[in-house]
């Protein structure tokens, strides 16, 4: 046997208060496909911005062998000069630039000072053969469809003689023609000796791809199957994904009669006119007083969309449908609006769109509520401080003092100044968009617990989560999304991981 | 507690070290009462600018166009007071009205198109540039005959006609400072006993006493200073009116909330309820305001018109933010720390001015200082935890 194209041994990365990869190892033969599953946040992109260089040598514990030797990346582009592309989701390409200029971008063929256009478009032509791709080099990037483009990333990485291409998701945006049509393209350039990592939720596809499969939980790698000996099917796949104990870390709930509907979204749409299509199509959604409500679903599948369709910031969409709060028909042209209803929104991304990270604790926790500390107009201090304290307290915030910057602080108590800040409005009905993500078991339990107790003196939760575990153990009823679709509704205690996954990647 | 605010701090010693060192330069003319007012009333046009400034980069924006537009707006106010022969009572707040439409428009172009501020108060500048040439076109510089008016820029509080007490002293500034002192004192301990009421942490008796003294000497030492030639000069007091408004706007109320928010993460804010769009007019309008003041107080102070005038002003009041603290992260700055910048960069050209050094190796120093300040200031926020 020949020296695999790539190990990673024992790789293990941690983040502030979270072991995201925990001493995974894995080898891929060369002249294989090789595929990562797991669900949203098991590791995999970490893992792979280890082997990219993102995450440079020394970041992380453990050791990656290319071709039999040690690498030490300290960027990607060490990790590129090795043999190794990645290609994200995001596509890296530059839309006002043509094909060719594309290809060779950051490694411009030269004649002297200038680029050599000619035997630039010369080589781009013979590169775009390779995978098939039949347009003209000086094409712009932005007349192409998303499966042509997708292409072209590939042709990009051939031109850098890529050995191990990284492929994150690559189908998720393209149709059934084009995905089948990469796939092909991915057997056919193992043939050619071009290895590749495919991350990817569909399994079918992984099925009908893979040389070896490696199922990531929880930062770990659970198995490793390959499909030469063991046979790889969609129900091995589900159970190692999902099938963790969940033991101490969720608390008792206490079932309770629920209250009337509260809160009902009828006959939903949203066409978002940046992207030319509908994101969400048909969605009926009830929630009752004192529920917990799940949404689930695939990244991407237009949960984080609806919430904030719903939320009133829905810049760039036009919708359609019904939402009726209290009995009355609603529909809020701002946040402000929204929040004044009774609406409180924690965001998925509490850095980027959450919290205010340079300002501090107090700052960001009464900040959706101005109202609660002013008197004609100006801020009362000392009743901000008091209040800040008051919540913070509460909801057992670590942190040095509530003047502390919220950067400083971890993801767990991060996430707790968030939800501070928006029971600080006192709302009747919370969406918490992925209220855990990225933080570790502990704080997660005392979300779940401050969770328990809203719902117990009232307040109705609907929680987005892609986490299963903690779907089906903290809510009442759940409802999964596909493709911007209801593909079903299920009860809590009837639902099981297997059952929301075939609904999901239906 | 030093370490922890040696942000602030050092934007005071910085402008103490400058004052020491050109005092001693010019053998104490730098420090003298004359010299004093002289510079603060050089400098308030620029200060105001710079206030409005704070606000407009805390959003991450940038505003260019308010150099000519202070010209432009100057000249009409001057236009209005000769040509069209309209009061004094009636040209300042025409022409304050006139400052925000235009902050307004810049605004739009902003919030509403999506323009860049950069490119949007770029064609500012040349717009009002050119405005400010049809507008002297005829006439050439408009010189201002009202006497009321060129007050505003040269003229000083009146004096308590009490003769031979005091003498060459100004009185009523004494008193104005005296009053300065005993509320800054009385807010003081009344702020500490409310936060003592609410059981929260206070600095310690003699730590407290101790920044009381300090406070009252430096106001009574300002005080002393301006009392020994004319007094508070009018742009003084106007320089400080604005200051107060602005600081109190922006540290104590919701609206300053909304804005350090806005400049803190976009994002979030709207999020939160705040929009984002509603946050620019509201800058973007006090900005043209401030523009105006700014305007009115250089015609005032030249007791005209000119062709050139604003020229280069956005540039002063954009270094001052600056050296002020304002991060163009967005989010970080005090209008005090752009008044304080404001006053380094003035008492900077005034001390080179004294000290004659060449007009070339001051723009050089002046430079030098901008990028210091500002190294300064992103160095502090690094190590800061």
């Amino acid at each position: 046997m020949s020296v695999p194209i790539l190990e990673m041994r024992h790789i293990t990365k941690e983040f502030p208060g979270v072991k995201a990869v925990d001493d995974v190892s894995f080898t891929i033969e060369s002249r294989q496909i090789h595929c990562l599953v797991g669900e949203n946040g098991a590791g995999k992109s970490t893992l792979m911005k280890v082997l990219s260089g993102v995450h440079p040598f020394g970041s992380y514990e453990g050791e990656i062998f290319l071709d039999g030797e040690l690498q030490k990346f300290k960027n990607t582009h060490d990790s590129e000069r090795a043999g190794i592309a990645v290609i994200y989701q995001e596509l890296a390409l530059v839309p006002e630039m043509t094909v060719h200029e594309n290809v060779f971008l950051g490694h411009e063929l030269r004649k002297g000072l200038q680029v050599d256009i000619n035997e630039t478009i010369k080589q781009t032509i013979e590169i775009l053969k390779k995978v098939r791709l039949d347009v003209n080099p000086a094409t712009e990037i932005k007349d192409l469809g998303i499966g042509k483009q997708q292409l072209v990333e590939i042709a990009k990485a051939l031109s850098r003689n890529a050995r191990l291409l990284v492929l994150d998701e690559p189908t998720s945006a393209l149709n059934e023609t084009d995905s089948e049509n990469l796939l092909d393209l991915l057997r056919e350039l193992k043939q050619q000796g071009v290895s590749s990592i495919l991350i990817s939720h569909k399994l079918q596809e992984v099925i009908s791809i893979a040389d070896t499969v490696t199922v990531l939980r929880d930062g770990q790698s659970i198995i490793t199957l390959d499909a030469s000996k063991d046979e790889i099917n969609r129900d091995v796949l589900i159970k190692n994904m999902v099938g963790r104990s969940i033991d101490n870390i969720y608390p008792e709930r206490e079932k309770r009669e629920l209250g009337e509907v509260i809160f009902e979204v009828r006959d939903w749409n949203a066409y978002d006119t940046n992207l030319g299509r509908e994101i969400l199509k048909d969605i009926n959604i009830q929630v009752h007083k004192g529920e917990v409500v799940g949404i689930t679903g695939l990244m991407g599948a237009g949960r984080t969309e609806l919430a904030l369709s719903l939320f009133g910031n829905a810049a760039g969409y036009n919708l359609r449908g019904e939402m009726i709060l209290k009995g009355k028909q609603v529909r809020f042209s701002h946040p402000k609006k929204a929040i004044k209803a009774g609406l409180a929104y924690v965001t998925e991304d509490r850095k980027g769109d959450g919290l205010i990270l340079i300002q501090d604790v107090k700052t960001n926790i009464t900040l959706a509520n101005l109202d609660r500390i002013l008197r004609y107009g100006v801020i009362n201090g000392n009743v901000e401080i008091k209040d800040a304290r008051d919540y913070s307290d509460s909801l057992n915030i670590k942190t040095p003092s509530i003047e502390q910057k919220v950067v400083y602080l971890s993801g767990g108590n991060q996430q707790k100044v968030s939800l501070a800040k928006w029971l600080y409005v006192r709302p009747d009905i919370m969406i918490l968009d992925e209220p855990t993500r990225g933080i570790d078991v502990g704080a997660k339990f005392e979300i779940f617990t401050i969770m328990n107790q809203l719902v117990k003196e009232g307040m109705s939760i609907i929680m987005i989560s892609s986490e299963l575990p903690e779907i089906l153990s903290m809510t009442d009823r759940i409802y999964v999304i596909s493709d911007g679709r209801l593909t079903g509704e299920l009860e809590a205690k009837d639902a099981d991981q297997e059952s929301i996954m075939s609904l999901a990647t239906s | 507690m030093l370490k922890r605010n040696i942000r602030e701090y050092g934007m005071f010693i910085a402008l103490f070290v400058i004052m020491a060192f050109f005092t001693i330069a010019t053998n104490g003319i730098f420090i003298s009462s004359r010299n004093i007012s002289n510079l603060v009333n050089q400098m308030g046009y620029i200060a105001v600018l710079a206030i409005g400034m704070t606000l407009v980069i805390v959003i991450r924006h940038i505003d260019l166009s308010v150099g000519f537009l202070a010209g432009f707006l100057g000249a009409i106010a001057a236009i209005g007071l000769t040509a069209w022969g309209l009061p004094i009572w009636l040209v300042i707040p025409m022409v304050l009205a006139l400052g925000v439409v235009t902050g307004l428009i810049s605004a739009t172009m902003i919030a509403k198109f999506g323009i860049p501020s950069f490119v949007a108060t770029l064609a500012g500048w040349l717009i009002y540039r050119g405005a400010l040439l049809q507008a002297t076109l005829r006439t050439g510089t408009i010189i201002i005959p009202n006497k009321a008016f060129n007050a505003i820029g040269n003229g000083y509080i009146p004096d308590i006609p009490l003769e031979g007490f005091l003498p060459g002293l100004h009185k009523l500034t004494l008193l104005l400072g005296l009053c300065a002192a005993v509320l800054v004192v009385f807010s003081a301990i009344s702020s500490r006993k409310k936060k003592m009421a609410y059981d929260f942490d206070v600095p310690s008796k003699a730590m407290f006493i101790l920044q009381l003294i300090f406070t009252v000497i430096l106001v009574g030492a300002v005080t002393y200073v301006l009392a020994g030639y004319n007094g508070l000069s009018w742009t003084t007091v106007i320089v400080l009116v604005v200051t107060l408004i602005y600081d109190f706007i922006t540290t104590k109320t919701f609206l300053g909330r909304h804005i350090y928010a806005v400049g803190g993460n976009p994002e979030a804010a709207e999020l939160s309820g705040i929009s984002v769009d509603k946050i620019t007019y509201v800058v973007f309008g006090s900005m043209g305001m401030l523009t105006a003041l700014s305007g009115m107080l250089f015609a005032s102070r030249l007791q005209s018109a000119t062709t050139t005038a604003g020229t280069g002003f956005e540039l002063d009041a954009i270094a001052a933010a600056y050296v002020g603290g304002v991060s163009s992260a967005g989010g970080v700055g005090k209008v005090t720390g752009s008044l304080i910048g404001a006053i380094v960069m003035m008492s900077l050209t005034n001390g080179m001015n004294l000290m004659g050094i060449d007009i070339s190796t001051q723009y050089i120093v002046r430079g030098a200082v901008l990028v210091i300040a500002v190294v300064f200031d992103v160095a502090t926020r690094k190590h800061r935890k």
